[in-house]
């Protein structure tokens, strides 16, 4: 079996009318034993931008360690908040600096411009090869199983609401159906004002 | 092979652990102490290449006790879990790694007792209850039946009792003595070691 599904784990984002969303399962297994339904894999990184790292737990704790330091240091020297887009080429070269001997996680990137509002989503392979797409992404142990929801459930022009149905139901159908994700989930709904964190109670078999 | 337990209730942490130093098909004796007390506070379970976890666990032992010398004041369980977590995953992609894995149990009035999993990936958790090695995969089970956070010292050792003879009941290898340490408000003190034989499973 593959390094990146040793522990376990998915991570998805959408786009919305104005918003974005990502979401995760809660589950830290090795191999296929579980060993806690309370992992936090995605990572608030500022008031509108959030980082989902999937794939070796080590890494997932390392690469949020390391780029927390990165953008700590970018927005003392720039004295404003990071775009999305900016923070996703961050992430893809630190990435990218360890290209022969890479960190095992998949980034999922979601947030919206802090100045125009625009939403941004956008996904990487672990040496940092970025997808940014116009509707979601997705990431893990059941990524397949992500896009079949995915593509089924979204639509363009989402409302909040809407959207946090939406990506609920792709994540919980998707992660029921592989054996090393889910045991809970957690939902972030970022919009222009607020943020809204929701966990799921989910099947914890 | 090897196999440590760790518990964690509302005001103290538990850690039981086999005793047995074994190579190969060659058991060396049957009294090892695989406990490090890092402080006051912090105390560690380790298993593992059996040079390595020596050799870990003093090392970060002394530089939490040098970090005390220094700064006049002691670093907090998730720091010191923190920073063992950063050695430990520097360690990995050296030319040379830690082969360890541990339990980490720590306590301060400010978070109260805390235990910390972690392996020689350096993957950690926060945890109320938590097991290494094959001995661990039967003990969680029982630990999942038994834990509520309210259990009493007693309690808690009763539970590890229990785990210890599923040990023996159904593990292959022979692991007949686990130490059992608590770590509270008043520091660590040992409890009596749990042993096969005197065990009615």
């Amino acid at each position: 079996m593959s390094i990146l599904s040793y522990n376990g784990g998915c991570v998805l984002a959408m786009k919305g009318k104005g918003c974005v969303a990502i979401a995760s399962d809660r589950r830290f297994g090795v191999q296929t034993s579980t060993l806690a339904m309370d992992f936090q894999r995605i990572f608030e990184m500022g008031p509108h931008l959030y980082i989902g790292l999937p794939g070796l737990a080590t890494d997932t704790l390392t690469v949020h360690e390391r780029l927390r330091f990165r953008l700590n240091l970018y927005e003392l020297r720039e004295s404003r908040k990071i775009k999305p887009q900016t923070f996703s080429a961050m992430v893809s070269n630190l990435l990218y600096e360890r290209r022969f001997g890479p960190y095992f996680v998949e980034p999922v990137i979601a947030g919206l411009d802090p100045v125009t509002w625009e939403p941004f989503i956008s996904a990487m392979d672990l040496i940092g090869c970025p997808n940014m797409p116009e509707d979601f992404v997705v990431a893990g142990t059941c990524a397949e199983q992500l896009f079949g929801m995915c593509e089924a459930l979204w639509e363009p022009n989402l409302e909040p609401d809407d959207l946090f149905e939406t990506i609920s139901q792709a994540l919980m159908n998707a992660f029921d159906r592989d054996a090393i994700s889910g045991w809970g989930g957690v939902v972030h709904i970022i919009e222009k004002d607020k943020v809204t964190t929701r966990t799921l109670k989910t099947r914890m078999d | 092979m090897e196999c440590v337990l760790g518990i964690a209730c509302n005001d103290f942490v538990i850690l039981a652990s086999d005793m047995t130093n074994a190579h190969s098909i060659l058991v060396n004796k049957q009294d090892e102490d695989k406990m490090f007390k890092l402080s006051d506070r912090l105390l560690m379970a380790v298993t593992g290449e059996s040079g390595d976890t020596t050799q870990f666990a003093e090392y970060i032992e002394k530089n939490i006790q040098l970090y005390k010398m220094r700064n006049g004041y002691e670093l907090s369980p998730p720091a010191a879990a923190n920073f063992t977590r950063r050695n430990l995953a520097d360690s990995l992609r050296s030319r040379s790694p830690y082969m360890v894995n541990f339990l980490l149990a720590g306590y301060s009035e400010r978070t109260g007792p805390e235990l910390y999993w972690m392996d020689y990936l350096a993957s950690m958790i926060k945890t109320p209850f938590a097991t290494h090695g094959y001995g661990g995969m039967f003990s969680i089970g029982i630990m999942d039946r038994y834990y509520r956070p309210d259990l009493t010292e007693q309690e808690a050792y009763e539970i590890l009792k229990k785990c210890v003879a599923e040990i023996q009941k159904r593990l292959i290898i022979n692991l007949p003595n686990f130490q059992v340490k608590v770590l509270d408000k008043d520091g660590i003190h040992a409890l009596g070691v749990i042993k096969s034989q005197n065990l009615t499973a």
